[in-house]
Parts: C-alpha cells; structure tokens; sequence
C-alpha cells in the first residue's frame, strides 16, 4: 500500500515552552487595539464549533459598554470520543490561562471562569493550582484578574454557550435566544468572551510568535492548526495537531486502517463523508471547502466496511434524542421522529419512501431549532441516508 | 420616546419601534403570525418555534416573537418555506399529543387545536409518539387538574408561577424526549407549594393544566326535588362572564347572570358581595381593634400591619412560605366562606329550611376557592358550609349547555336575603377595592365622617401598578377613637403573588411600616383570577377593572355599612362585628404548611 505523507503536522499546541510569565507581563503593555488587530489579521476561528471569527468576538466585547465583564473558558468537551481540551488542561494550562487574562485586559472584563466538564473532576485540583499560582503572578505585575472553575453540571447541552451561561446562573441549561449575542449580553446579562479552551491555546500562539506565524498555516479561510480526535476504525487513535486545509484521502491515507469506508467528520453533529467524496472534501471552514464545517471538537471517526451506517446513525439520533434539552419543538420532537422514523423504515412498517419525509422534516429541523444542536441533526441525518440510503433499508 | 424605524412585511413598509419584536411589528401592522409560547403576560421563551417568519438575507428562519426588528428589515410571514416548516412544528407538536379533541376540557378553546383547524392538518405521517410515552393525569388537587399528555411543553405555566406569582411549583424536569413540566419530586398537586390559584390554568394554551370541574355535580343538585340549592356569584364573575358567552371585554352582565342563573334552576340566586360588605364590618372593627391593642394597650398579641384574607391563594402562600407571619393575617373568612357559614344557619332559619336540605353553591373567579371550600375547618354551620364551587368558565358551560341566548335575555335581580350589593363590594373583585371599601367605611366609623376623596373613589389605590401605597391622616375622631386623633393610617395593596412576596419580605425586614395590607394572589385582583375568561392580558384586565368602576359608581349605595341587609343581619342575628356569632361563624384560623 503506497501512503503519500501530504498531511503537515505541527506542534503549537502542546510544546511546553514555560514563558508565560513573559508573554503575559510584554503582552499587557501593548495598545489594546493593536492587539485586536493582531488577533483579526491572524484570522483565528472559534474551535468550539460555530467558526466564528476570534478577534471579533474579542472587539465586539471590548466595544460593549456595561459596569462588568467576563472571560469563560469553554471547557465542557462534550462530544463523545473528544478529550484534546482535557489534553490542553492538564499539559499546557498556563497558556489558557494567559490567554484568559489577555483577553480580559483587552475587553475589560476582571472576572473569568472556567467551565469545567463534570467528569474532568480529577482535573479540578491541579488545574486550582495553576490558578492560584496565576493569580498569584498577576498580583505581583499588578493586574486585577480572577479566575474560578465552575463544575459544568453534566448535561452536554451545557457546552452550547448560551445554556452553559442559563447554568452558571442557576438555571436550567437551556439555550437562549439569539440575538442577544454574549458578546453584548451574556454571563449574568453582562458582555462575554466565550471561547474553547483550544481557540484560547491558540491565542497564546498568536500572541507569541505574531499574527503571521499563524496565518501562514492553513488554507484561504482556514488559518492556523488545529486538533483533531482520531478514533474509530485506525490503527492509531489519537489527538494530533494537524494544519487545516488538508484534503480527507490524504487524511485517510495516513489514519484509514486500508479499508476506510467513510468518516464522520466533527462528530455526531458533523458529516459523514463516504469514500467516494474523500478526495473532493477538504477539512477547514465553511467558503472555500466543500460543504464540510468543523464542528465541536475537530473529531474524526474513520468507519471500515464492517460498520453498519445505519447502526452509525441510530447511535447519533439516541444521542441526540437524549441529549436535546427538550425545550423546542423541532429538536425535542423531530430528534424522536427521525430515531423511530428509521427503524420504522428498517423494519417495513413505513416505505423506504418515508425517508424523504424526514430528510424534509430535518430541514426544518436546521432552520428553525432554537440552538446549534437541533440545528445540526441534520447533518448527519441527510449525509448518512443520502449516502448510505440501501443501508437504511435493507 | 421609542426610535421610530422602517420595516418592510411582506414586501410593504412599516414603521415600528425600535426595541420591538418581528411578532410585535406584525401585528401592529395587522399582519397575525401564530404563536403557542408566546405570552403577553410573560418574558419571551421562543421554545415552541411556530412563529418563524423569514428573514431576507439569512438562511435560518427566525422566531418573530424572540427577534428584534431592524431598521430596513425585510421580513416574510408567509412564503412556501415558512408554511412547510410551521405546518412541520405543528404535526410534530400533534405527533407528542393526546389529541383526541372529543375528549378533552378545552376542546373548543384551545390553541393548539385553533393552529391545527388553520393549518388543515389531515394526515398523520408522523409516528404517534404519545402511545409510546407514559403520561401521566394528575386528579388529586380540589382546584387543578394537570394531563401531561396534553401538554405542548411551551412553559407558559412554569414562567406563570415563577414571574407572576414567585411561587415556582411547576418546573421542567429531564431532557430530551423525557422533558415534562413538573412539581417537585413529581408530587401531586395538591401535596407541594400550588396556592392553587389557576394563573398557570389561565395561561396554557391547551388542555394540560385545566380547573377541575363540579359541573355535574351543580346539576345534579338542581335535579334534586329535595335539595334546596343557592348560589352566590363573586363580584368579579358579573364582569368577566360575558366574555365567555361572546361579549367584549368590560361588559357588564349582573342582571343577565342572575337571569340565567334562575333559568338554570337554582332555588335562590344570591348575591357574594352581601359577604363583602360583611367582611368589610368584620374587618374594618378587627382593624381598629388591632390598632388599639397595639397603640394603645401594647398588647403583643396583636401584629402590625394587617393583612387582609379574602384571596385563598394568598392564604396558601402565606401558610407556606411565611409561616411565621400568619399572626398578621386578619382572622375574616372569605366572603365565599362567610356566605356558606351564614346561607345554612342565618338564611336556612330566615327562610325556615332544613340546612341540611341546602346545597351551598357558588360562582368564582377563581380555582383556589375550591380549596378554600375543601378545607377541613370551613365547617362552622355544621355541615360543609360551601359544597360546590364553579367558576366562571363553569358557569358559561353551564348556561351553554341549557341553551340560553344570554345575550338576549332581560335582566333580573338578587333575589332576597342575602342578595343586596354595595359599590364597595362590587370593587372587591379589583385589586385595592378591598383596601378602598374599607376606607370607605373605617374611616367614617372612627370620625363619623366620609372620607375625604372626590365621589368617594379613592383613586390611589386604583390602577395596576403591582405594589401601591396611600395613607389617611385621622382627624378630628369620635370620642372612642381620640386616640387615632392625627395618626396616619399608612397601607398597601400587592396583587399578584411575586408582588405580595415584596410587600412581606419588606414588612419583615421592617423596610416599611404600614398599618393594613391588601393582597390579591392574581394580577389585577379577582378580575384577573384563574376561573375567569381565558385568553387574558393586561388590556382585557384594565377593560374589566373599569367595568367594576362602572358598577360600583352606578349603585345607589357605595358603603358596606349602609347596606341595608348589613344592617338588618347585626339587628337580627349577628348583634355586632366581632361578636360572638361572628367569631363563631365568620373567623378562622390558618396553619403551617411545609416550603415544598
Ligand atoms: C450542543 C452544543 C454543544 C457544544 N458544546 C461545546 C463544548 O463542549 N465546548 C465548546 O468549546 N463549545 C461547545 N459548543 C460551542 C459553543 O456554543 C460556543 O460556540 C463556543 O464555546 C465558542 O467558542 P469558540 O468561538 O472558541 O469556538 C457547543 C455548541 C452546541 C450547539
Ligand atoms: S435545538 Fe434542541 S438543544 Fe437546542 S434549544 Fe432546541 S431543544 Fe434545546
Ligand atoms: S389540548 Fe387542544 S389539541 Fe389537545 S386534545 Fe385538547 S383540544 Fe385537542
Ligand atoms: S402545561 Fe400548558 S402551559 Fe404548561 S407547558 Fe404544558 S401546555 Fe404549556
Ligand atoms: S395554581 Fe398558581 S401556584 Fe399553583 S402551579 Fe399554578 S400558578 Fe403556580
Ligand atoms: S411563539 Fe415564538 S417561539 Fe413560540
């Protein structure tokens, strides 16, 4: 079997370079709008999910006028088979830490949190330590800052921005309405910086080595690296900072185990791609590549021929059936439909036909669910059925 | 001033404020999108999703009554797109749903049902999924019945008893497929916080939270040869009914309900402001009693302020959540117990009946009052003293099914005793009437003169603001009263429970000292009470109020003390307020009750 290594890894993320301290006290003595600036011209996007554009969000926050502000690290990790912000955690945690305090010094803010996923528990007592340790240093340089790690509650609807904001205040983690936008009304109604704890890793790379180091990375609307989980079919599963722009064959040709038959690409709200689009399918954001988005988490799951496509989707729609705060009708009840839907369609009770109905009724699902996860059930609903379509039948 | 902005809807442009929703904009301009979750009442949820509308420039749909409009907005209600995805919403609403219609409370009002009837929902593609689930009827509250399976999960109830009442019985339980509203522990009912005021009842849109009805057991009483069967209407049923039988909000309809009352076959049609009047002697002497053990005898048996006790929702609440303020509650039954107390000793001996024959009715607008009937105490004429309790929506059924044009038929008065109605006690069904009437009638006891506002309307205590305050400075009393020469009498009205939770937390933490409070559980008072009309919001609360101003401003007589069946009811039966048969009959006392 010939491989072409086309692939380019990198190593930002994880290189533990020890100079915070350094990067912290030169860069809080820059003009808050050349940072910005910088930020932008690095054209980093959130990592979290929904791509968008980091310095914005930052400028957008600064911008905001209101007696308080606030910095939260998104550090839910919810999406099954995902584990690189733990990874970030526990290596390199001063760098989300520093960027935290960066992005608070350049907004205003003077409180940030960490959202902590429920079961990174064990992660509690080290990560503690690192704060205080920080907090300790931005006393010293005479920077006002705090940081708390709030326990996430264990929902993985909690990870949606708005509902992990609903559950910080005490309430049930149930998504908001948009607009209002963090950035203006977020944290208890105050502006907000929410980022993933890797989009914030990544800053520190940025604010390091300069806009330039990253944007040269990457494709055209796709700048900079990126963490990808690799589980599934592979003989080597894993986290691995890849740079974005990357096209699947050659993804597979590196991961695949030889038998590759489709990957699922941004988990079980992402894509499936089969074997025949592999090589038209680049992974990075939306506008150059080919109807593939990076949602929650860079996950890859390689699927092999022994894979059931329609077991594959079952799984997600339990999942989502399950994990939908329930709140909105489209996702609440369309996640149920679509799950008995198939096995009604699997086992003869309704036409292989009913399956255009749901492919329609996950339309509507994606325009009008209230929040990102009823939102993107079509996803794989109609990548899975329009591909896989003999699967789901017979 | 709000910004004036330029909306175009459906290719025309309007102006609309800035700040405004698309829903907002849209109806302003006649243009109506359907909505299930929204509330006029309520902060926006946006859960339910069928007033999507199409935004130009955006792929995503977006719901109108959670969007801001835009200056030059350009916003589409009904293309192709919107249709498909709202009929969609609606099916799979229906898909959830115990929907068979026949069989259901609100068959008829129901919104659920009118957007589905829109919609010519026909076919069922969908699974249905409501034979997979395990819902569950919960028949064991007096005053509310809850049917999980006809609920559309739109959280109007939940946001009802969380920011009009501050109560938060009902919650969201789980995620997902299994996400329910429910109480805590997924008690009944009738074992958590519920003050049973029906605000949540009210405000669903379906047939999920409903009153539970007495309408049968009303009629078989009335085909009962041997029964003898009263009925006393609250002062806020004759200004609400009409809108259950095709009138305007604000009609007045006293002498029509009496009419059809007799036409349905009550023995005796009798009058629940007759027991206004007398809580207002009752409670007024209580008062003034009060002020003197505390100003002057420093009796600490007696607490300042005072709060009145005619809303049994309230009661619940108190007895809940402040038990350890019940000494502040007046000691007054409410007029609906009074009455009953009184219908089967002082009416059965008036009218040489057995009162054992009597079946004591009465039309509410309000569900808690089923409750109050319920309660173990309320038995001080020997029997239960109140043993059926309809309300308003009960009522109009009622006279539906008999056949009766209501709106065609000639008016016809109380009958007698009991059947004689003051202005002061026509306001009781309005937040502050109470407070007002008793003004009216304190005030004059203590100086022999009448109070001091124009026409006797004391204008202060009127209006919807959900805390007011007015106070009365006493000046120049009678002899027995010197001791109130100068005092400023200070009080407040609360409506609504969220608002009586601000006056009691401020009475607690003496942020504020007054000497009497009246509060209502419902916003707007009992014109706004759980039994009354439904669809509700402040425009049709405000059109009731002023129709109870009519009412009261139209009566020959405005005090309760010159109530010409008070009078006769302290010559002949009861000698005095606060007298023994008073306090035998007319009082009650309150228990504690958990927090959960
Ligand atoms: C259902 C759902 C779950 C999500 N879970 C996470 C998560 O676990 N971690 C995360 O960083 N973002 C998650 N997001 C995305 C966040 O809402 C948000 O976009 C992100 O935290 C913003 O940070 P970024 O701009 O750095 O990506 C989730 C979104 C949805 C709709
Ligand atoms: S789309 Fe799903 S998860 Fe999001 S708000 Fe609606 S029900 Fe909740
Ligand atoms: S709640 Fe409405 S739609 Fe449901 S069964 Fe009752 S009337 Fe029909
Ligand atoms: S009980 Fe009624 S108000 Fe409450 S969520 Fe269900 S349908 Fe809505
Ligand atoms: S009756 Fe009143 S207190 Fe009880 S649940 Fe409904 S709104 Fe809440
Ligand atoms: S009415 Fe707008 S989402 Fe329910």
């Amino acid at each position: 079997m010939t491989r072409e290594y086309n692939l380019k890894r990198a190593d930002f993320i994880f290189r533990n370079e020890n100079d915070w301290e350094h990067i912290l006290s030169r860069t809080l003595k820059k003009d808050r709008r050349e940072l910005i600036n910088e930020l932008i011209s690095s054209e980093l996007k959130g990592r979290g999910g929904a791509g968008f554009p980091t310095g914005l969000k930052w400028k957008l926050t600064s911008e905001s006028e209101a007696p308080q502000k606030y910095v939260i690290c998104n550090a839910d990790e919810g999406e099954p088979g995902t584990f690189k912000d733990r990874e970030i955690l526990m290596k390199v945690p001063f760098k989300v830490l520093t960027a935290m305090a960066i992005c608070a010094y350049i907004t205003g803010a003077n409180n940030g949190f960490i959202y902590l996923r429920g079961e990174y528990k064990f992660l509690q007592h080290d990560l503690q330590k690192a704060i205080d340790e920080f907090i300790y240093y931005c006393n010293d340089i005479n920077f006002k800052f705090s940081i708390d790690i709030f326990m996430g509650s264990g929902a993985y609807i909690c990870g949606e921005e708005t509902a992990l904001m609903e559950s910080m205040e005490g309430f049930r983690g149930e998504p908001r309405n948009k607009p209002p936008f963090p950035t203006g009304q977020g944290y208890n109604r105050m502006p907000t910086v929410i980022n993933n704890v890797e989009t914030l890793a990544h800053t520190y790379t940025i604010f390091k080595h300069g806009a330039k180091k990253f944007y040269d990375l990457g494709v055209q609307f796709s700048r900079g690296t990126k963490l990808f989980s690799v589980s599934g079919d592979t003989p080597k599963p894993g986290i691995y900072e890849l740079e974005l722009g990357m096209s699947l064959s050659d993804f597979v040709n590196d991961f695949g185990d030889g038998d590759t038959k489709a990957v699922q690409v941004g988990g079980a709200s992402g894509f499936l791609v089969p074997r025949k689009k592999f090589s038209e399918t680049n992974i990075g954001y939306k506008g150059k590549l080919t109807g593939i988005s990076l949602p929650t988490g860079g996950s890859m799951m390689l699927f092999n021929s022994t894979r059931s496509m329609y077991n594959v989707l079952d799984n997600y729609l339990e999942f989502f059936r399950e994990e939908s705060c329930g709140q909105c009708t489209p996702c609440r009840v369309g996640c149920q439909q679509l799950h008995m839907g198939i096995k009604a369609v699997k086992q003869g009770q309704k036409p292989a036909s009913y399956l255009e109905k749901l492919l329609k009724l996950t339309e509507t699902m994606q325009y009008t669910a209230k929040c990102g996860l009823g939102q993107s059930v079509a996803n794989s609903f109609s990548s899975i059925v329009e591909n896989f379509r003999e699967e789901m039948i017979y | 001033m709000a910004k004036k902005i330029n909306i175009t809807i459906n290719g025309v442009v309007y102006e609309a404020n800035s700040g405004e929703t698309i829903l907002e904009a849209a109806r302003n301009a006649g243009i109506n999108i359907p909505t299930l979750c929204y509330h006029k009442d309520l902060c926006v949820a946006g859960n339910c999703r069928v007033c999507i509308v199409e935004i130009a420039g955006q792929s995503r749909l977006a719901a109108s009554c959670a969007t801001p409009c835009h200056e030059n907005m350009e916003v589409y209600t009904n293309t192709l797109k919107v249709r498909t995805a709202r009929k969609h919403i609606i099916e799979l609403l229906l898909s959830e749903h115990n929907a068979d219609c026949t069989r259901c409370y609100k068959n008829g009002n129901c919104e659920l049902q009118n957007l589905a009837a829109e919609y010519k929902i026909m076919s069922e593609d969908l699974i249905p999924l409501a034979a997979y689930k395990n819902y569950s009827i919960d028949m064991f509250s007096p005053s509310i019945i809850k049917d999980d399976s006809r609920c559309i999960r739109c959280q109007r109830c939940v946001r009802t008893c969380s920011e009009l009442q501050g109560v938060n019985a009902l919650t969201v339980a789980y995620k997902g497929d299994q996400m329910k509203i429910s109480t805590f522990f997924e008690k009944s009912m009738n074992e958590i916080v519920c003050t049973n005021c029906g605000q949540c009842v009210i405000h669903c849109p379906t047939g999920a939270l409903i009153e539970k009805n007495y309408i049968e057991e009303v009629w078989e009483a009335i085909a009962d040869p041997d029964k003898h069967v009263v009925v006393q209407t609250a002062p806020a049923v004759r200004i609400g009914l009409g809108e259950e039988l095709g009138l305007q909000p604000g009609t007045r309809v006293t002498g029509k309900m009496v009419a059809a009352l007799k036409s349905l076959g009550f023995d005796s049609v009798l009058d629940t402001d007759f027991t206004a009047d007398l809580t207002i002697m009752e409670e007024g002497s209580e008062l003034l009693n009060r002020l003197k053990k505390v100003l002057v005898d420093k009796d600490d048996n007696f607490k300042l302020p005072m709060f009145t006790s005619c809303s049994p929702g309230w009661i619940k609440y108190i007895e809940h959540m402040y038990p350890d303020m019940l000494q502040h509650l007046s000691s007054c039954k409410s007029p609906q117990q009074m009455f009953g107390a009184l219908a089967k000793t002082y009416y059965a001996k008036a009218r040489k009946l057995d009162p054992e024959k009597i079946v004591s009715v009465s039309v509410m607008p309000c569900t808690a009052k089923k409750f109050e009937a319920n309660r173990p105490e309320m038995h001080d004429s020997g029997f239960r003293d109140v043993d059926l309790v309809i309300t308003t929506r009960e009522l109009a059924i009622m006279i539906k099914q008999a056949g009766i044009d209501f709106p065609k038929l000639n008016e016809l008065k109380y009958d007698r005793i009991m059947g004689v109605s003051t202005g002061a006690s026509v306001i009781f069904g309005a937040t502050g009437g109470v407070m007002e009437a008793a003004l009216r009638t304190a005030y004059e006891l203590v100086t022999g003169r009448e109070i001091p506002f124009e026409n006797l309307d004391i204008t202060p205590v009127r209006g919807m603001k959900g805390v007011r305050e007015a106070s009365v400075i006493i000046d120049n009393p009678l002899a027995e009263w010197k001791f109130l020469d100068g005092v400023e009498i200070k009080c407040a009205v609360a409506h609504g429970l969220i608002n009586a939770k601000k006056v009691v937390e401020a009475v607690k933490n003496k942020d504020a000292e007054y000497h009497f409070i009246e509060i209502m559980a419902c916003p707007g008072g009992c014109l706004g009470g759980g039994g009354q009309p439904i669809p509700t919001n402040s425009e049709i609360r405000d059109k009731r109020a002023q129709a109870i101003y009519e009412e009261d401003a139209n009566l020959p007589i405005r005090k309760s003390h010159e109530n010409t069946e008070i009078i006769k009811i302290y010559n002949e039966f009861l000698e005095k307020p606060l007298g023994e048969r008073s306090h035998h009959l007319l009082h009650t006392f309150y228990v504690e009750r958990k927090r959960h």
